[in-house]
């Protein structure tokens, strides 16, 4: 009877392992095949010159360097950064101004405000670019050539100069993220205990003081959360200046996933694209890295305090 | 005193007025380029080439999206697009919440070390493998082909995390227990009692998943070219890329491309920003 039991516990706990090994297997595979194997696959094509049909042909270092010579790559990585920053700071002050005046007590039709705030979210990038590409039209009829007609602006080349490509771009991340970030911002604040307000108002706190002793330090995981998610998407723009830019991706524009985007299907030049990718791997991995040592310290120092 | 009471009143009241035109000001920047993308949608191109441009909506609303057709298969890219994301969001559900139950309520050797590679593949950018990636599609004959798309569109790290941090709080060890001694076995176990029991958690992976397949563009663009495939993202682009640039109905494509989900949002507006937000924070 006893060996029967456990022989039965025996039997139940093999099973559990194999079911437990046989439900997380099918990601396990999946992602060998379309995850880990393109990665490592990566950096082994960096080193070869291929055209996507004939065999490749080892080439070294070869492939690294014709991307360093060339002036679009430096460009493409320039452009990610600037609009990067143009694209995320704007967008994260406007969002906390936005939860804080959504979070304010008293607020008649938040819902709705929240819903249409929203709202750009849900449209696609595709569709964005697109309503945007004619709102910065080059031509006078252009929405904002137009408005800036009335002050005597000469209609500004807005996918064609340095500086308006990029505020063009930037206006068009910044506008579909706003809300969204503001949604996040709002989910923060209001997971805020009530009491730490009643006690900071008891101890006579203005409700700036209140803002930035309370609201402020108890945000700052989301506040994180949200500024690394945006660094790692500012990293990876690509529909937008393509969209934007049409085929020929401007140098003025380019963004580094659209530049070895541009050097894999548009030239078919696999190598120099796998070179640029790992550049850019590279780059992520440090920003990243960057992004985590200031989170750690902004935690360790909050726990000294 | 009381002259005092009203200043204080007075304002109170001038800041609740700023907070509400920071709002509106907010929600009228929200909402204007779809406003503007519908009056461009109602009107000629001749018309939207005028100096000022068009703002009020014109009488080309179905003339515009008669062009629409004449140029793409719209409702085609609709259907793929829609046949795509439901592929992906089902297969996502199942096998997601399939492994989150295992990783949550089954002991097996090496399980933490297996959950933690899972988080660590979050980390990895998707853009680094896109060439091999490319290359594993050809060399499969999945070029234009929906697979493409719905096979690699199953691994999804975040949906896993998500279902076991789900399932660990909201199905009781004592349920699990009680069905295994009833003789069930642990498929049966996660079919017939841990799925009912988890529908809200499908609710927001669902949003979250079918908005990421509906808005995708660089992966659909790279491995689908042939246009009976495309996806509607990948069909507004090639009307965008036309040499004649007709912008009422590129504008028209793209309000039409545009309706139906923001319909759908519009109407459970309440789940999709608790869902979408959700997401991010519990991350």
């Amino acid at each position: 009877m006893a060996t029967k039991e456990k022989s039965r516990k025996l039997t139940e706990r093999k099973q559990n392992a194999l079911s437990g090994y046989l439900f997380v297997s099918p990601f396990f595979i999946l992602f060998a095949i379309f995850g880990l194997f393109p990665m490592v696959f990566s950096f082994y094509l960096s080193f070869f010159r291929w055209d996507g049909l004939t065999p490749m042909t080892y080439v070294g270092l070869k492939n690294f360097e014709i991307i360093f010579n060339d002036s679009i790559f430096f460009s493409s990585i320039w452009n990610t950064f600037l609009m990067g920053i143009m694209g995320t700071f704007p967008q994260i002050i406007v969002a906390l101004l936005l939860a804080f005046a959504l979070n304010s007590a008293l607020i008649r039709f938040s819902n709705t405000f929240r819903t249409l705030v929203f709202l750009p979210y849900i449209t696609s990038v595709v569709a964005v670019a697109i309503i945007f590409s004619l709102i910065f039209n080059n031509q006078s009829f252009g929405l904002v050539n137009y408005i800036l007609s009335m002050f005597d602006v000469e209609p500004i080349r807005w996918n064609q100069e340095y500086w308006p490509v990029k505020i063009a771009i930037s206006t068009m991340v910044f506008w579909r993220w706003v809300g969204y970030n503001t949604i996040i911002f709002l989910a923060g604040m209001q997971s805020i205990p009530k009491e730490l307000y009643e006690a900071a108002k008891i101890d006579g706190a203005s409700i700036g003081q209140q803002i930035r002793l309370v609201t402020l330090p108890m945000l700052k995981p989301v506040l994180m959360f949200v500024v690394f998610t945006a660094t790692i998407g500012a990293l990876q723009l690509f529909t937008e200046p393509f969209i934007f830019l049409g085929r020929g991706l401007r140098e003025e524009g380019i963004t580094m996933v659209a530049y070895l985007w541009r050097d894999a299907f548009g030239y078919n030049s696999f190598g120099t694209a796998s070179a640029a990718a790992i550049v850019l791997f590279a780059i992520i991995i440090v920003i990243t890295a960057i992004n985590l040592l200031i989170t750690n310290r902004v935690g360790r120092s909050k726990k000294v305090q | 005193m009381k002259k005092n009471k009203e200043v204080g009143l007075k304002k109170f009241s001038m800041k609740k007025a700023l907070v509400y035109l920071f709002l509106v000001i907010g929600s009228l920047a929200s909402l204007f380029p779809f406003y503007y993308m519908f009056v461009m949608a109602t009107r000629l191109n001749r018309e939207i080439n005028d100096v000022p441009p068009p703002f009020i909506p014109g009488s080309e609303l179905i003339g515009n999206f008669k062009k629409v057709m004449s140029n793409m298969d719209f409702f085609g890219a609709l259907g793929n697009s829609l046949f795509v994301s439901v592929a992906i969001t089902f297969g996502v559900l199942f096998l997601c919440s399939l492994a989150g139950f295992a990783f949550s309520k089954l002991q097996f050797k090496g399980k933490k070390l297996l959950f933690a590679l899972v988080l660590l593949t979050m980390m990895v950018p998707p853009q680094l493998g896109l060439i091999p990636q490319y290359y594993i599609i050809t060399t499969l004959g999945w070029l234009n082909d929906f697979r493409a798309i719905i096979v690699p569109g199953l691994v999804n790290a975040f949906g896993i995390f998500w279902m076991r941090q789900y399932i660990k709080e909201g199905v009781p060890f004592e349920i699990v227990e009680a069905a295994k001694i009833d003789g069930c076995s642990n498929f049966r176990v996660y079919w017939n009692i841990v799925v009912p029991m988890i529908l809200p958690a499908f609710a927001t992976l669902g949003i979250i998943v079918f908005m990421q397949v509906w808005n995708d563009f660089l992966w659909p663009v790279t491995v689908l070219r042939d246009p009976a495939v495309h996806t509607i993202q990948v069909a507004l682009r090639a009307l965008n890329d036309a040499r004649q640039l007709d912008y009422g109905m590129i504008m028209s494509g793209t309000f039409w491309a545009t309706v139906p989900l923001l319909i759908v949002f519009l109407l459970f507006n309440r789940l999709f920003i608790q869902s979408l937000s959700e997401g991010a924070v519990k991350s």
